[in-house]
């Protein structure tokens, strides 16, 4: 099987659901191209909602939507929906507690040569920090489906951020461990834990592999639930592991790793390093090239692991 | 009971519940109050036993500073105890500066301006989607058409010819820091707002009679959401309050209330004279 896009799985799935569950609603900003979203808009046209670019108006058009019993899915590029209209996923989204599902596409530095403007490296920590508001980050096109699924059954506020391309496999189609909200252990080991999510889980998984070879045991989990954050993997990790390096393609500031450092602080300190995306505008490239040039990658999880045992 | 009193009424209460509080909106309050009386006891297909039905008409106040003037109104159609409203502002109360929807009766939590529209814009699409025949109302202020994510939804109410949509602008020139033509112009909203491909309907907001001739008038209007353009006094009813800048959220003296609730008494006595 050809692997898909995340956002591809996305669409099939609402797709699927959408023909017998006639709540289910998509609502985009001129985003249906890029969010994979096509043939949903194509198939359900009376369930598909184009609000133009205007990401405030698809955050609280699809509260009032909620507000009726509708399930809304607002799909828009990361980037502008965490931040254009992060007040209106406040307000409208989770403080009115409405079951909307912003489905944050081409997250991270995805856009690669499009700049910073269409980055969200800030996203985890703008939408983490409203009251109320879920954030997951799926792994790779198994592991989405399984997520979607689960969101599907509830009726919470929830932003997930997915990325632009089809990405590597964590997972194989038979054999996809899910539990909702609760950390994945990708890798078994007891020397180091990484705790990864979205697209830097293939990169620890990788650097489980060719650590094992170096003789360090290396646990990896997939922290796809950012929040609510599976704390007592996080505190078995801290416990059984002597070391916690943390990585995301997000900054270090109110995300990932920021949240496992607090956990692991308050409860039983051991050493937590952070690998990040930097505090300034990253440079030029399509997502493989600048995770190599930050260290964001199987190698540089490998150096950054040898320096520390 | 003739409306013109049932606003004096809750005019009295909304008064009463800032004097008591210390705390409130309360020239925005009586500036909208003839809206919410108009909607709440003659058009709006609402009731305190029906607060969850599907087929409710829904309301979304925007300019959800005028809170008080919606608590009034609820409390006295009974979606809760006028008692409750002791609490008002009190600590770990419900009944906060702006509505919330743990309060019955409220749809929306709103606050922070140039949200509600949008809101009734997808509520008025999910009326649609399920051919529903509530209809959508959503009170606006003018100083709020000063957010640009309005025109987002002014854009959209146009586009998808909402009809069973109707909004209201408080038009009553005052903001918090002075004249909304001083703050920033508002002039022509009514050709503001057809040009988006709204019906407009300009009226006296004061002036019940207008208000409830507009909203039914609205209900007969095909493939066009209606804005109803409410040209209203700040501080209406309470002669010191009108179109006094500084009573946008100034709190009355003992003696201030006193003579409020005397000045509403009577226009109440002149109004249920008229009727006789």
């Amino acid at each position: 099987m050809r692997r898909i896009a995340n956002k591809q799985v996305i669409n099939n799935v609402l797709l699927e659901a959408s023909a017998k569950d006639k709540d289910i609603v998509v609502l985009c900003s001129d985003s249906r191209g890029s969010g994979s979203m096509t043939s949903f808009a194509e198939e359900r046209p009376e369930q598909f909602i184009e609000v133009g670019i205007a990401e405030q108006n698809l955050v609280s058009m699809s509260a009032g939507l909620a507000s009726c019993g509708k399930k809304p899915f607002a799909v828009s590029p990361a980037s502008f929906l965490s931040t254009r209209s992060m007040e209106q996923a406040k307000v409208d989204v989770a403080y009115s507690h409405m079951n909307v599902k912003l489905i944050g596409i081409s997250g991270g530095v995805s856009y690669g040569a499009l700049g910073m403007t269409h980055h969200s490296a800030n996203d985890i920590a703008t939408m983490a920090s409203i009251p109320n508001m879920r954030v997951y980050l799926p792994s790779d096109r198994f592991q989405t489906e399984k997520l979607m699924r689960a969101l599907l059954q509830d009726h919470e506020p929830a932003y997930i951020r997915i990325g632009r391309s089809a990405v590597e496999d964590v997972y194989t189609e038979e054999n996809v461990p899910f539990v909702m909200d609760k950390a994945t252990v990708v890798h078994e080991g007891s020397d180091v834990t990484i705790i990864a999510c979205g697209e830097m889980v293939k990169a620890a998984q990788e650097a489980a592999e060719l650590l094992k070879g170096k003789g360090i045991s290396v646990r990896v989990l997939d922290m796809y639930c950012v929040k609510p954050m599976d704390e007592a993997a996080v505190l078995r990790a801290a416990r059984e592991t002597k070391t916690i390096v943390t990585i995301e393609e997000h900054t270090k500031y109110g995300g990932l790793g920021a949240q496992v450092s607090q956990i692991v602080a308050a409860n039983v300190p051991v050493r937590v390093v952070n690998m990040t995306l930097p505090d300034e505008p990253v440079i030029t490239g399509g997502s493989k090239e600048v995770f190599a040039h930050y260290g964001l990658d199987a190698q540089g999880i490998v150096r950054k692991v040898m320096e520390l045992v | 009971m003739d409306l013109r009193m049932k606003a004096c009424d809750i005019r009295t209460d909304i008064v009463e519940i800032i004097h008591r509080a210390g705390t409130g909106h309360i020239g925005g309050d009586l500036s909208v109050t003839d809206i919410l009386v108009d909607l709440y006891y003659k058009q709006m297909n609402v009731a305190p036993d029906k607060a969850a039905d599907r087929e409710r008409d829904r309301f979304v106040l925007s300019k959800g500073h005028s809170v008080e003037a919606l608590y009034a109104v609820l409390a006295d159609r009974g979606f809760f105890p006028k008692e409750d409203l002791l609490t008002y502002a009190q600590p770990g109360s419900k009944y906060i500066g702006h509505p919330n929807n743990k309060v019955n009766g409220i749809e929306m939590n709103t606050g922070s301006l140039g949200h509600g529209l949008s809101v009734g814009v997808g509520m008025a699409l999910a009326g649609r989607m399920d051919k529903k025949k509530y209809r959508v109302y959503v009170v606006l202020g003018d100083g709020e058409m000063e957010e640009g994510s309005v025109w987002e939804a002014v854009t959209a109410g146009g586009h998808y010819k909402l009809d069973n949509l109707t909004a209201f602008v408080d038009r009553n020139r005052l903001q918090i820091s002075g004249p909304t033509e001083e703050i920033m112009t508002q002039d022509k909203q009514e050709d503001r707002w057809a040009a988006f491909g709204w019906n407009v309907l300009s009226i006296p907001g004061n002036d019940i009679e207008a208000v409830d001739d507009a909203v039914e008038l609205a209900k007969h209007i095909k493939n066009k959401p209606t804005v109803i353009i409410a040209n209203t006094t700040k501080g209406c009813g309470v002669s010191f309050m009108e179109n006094q800048v500084g009573w946008h959220h100034r709190v009355p003296t003992d003696q201030e209330y006193e003579q409020a609730i005397q000045e509403l008494a009577q226009r109440r006595m002149q109004y249920a004279q008229d009727s006789e």
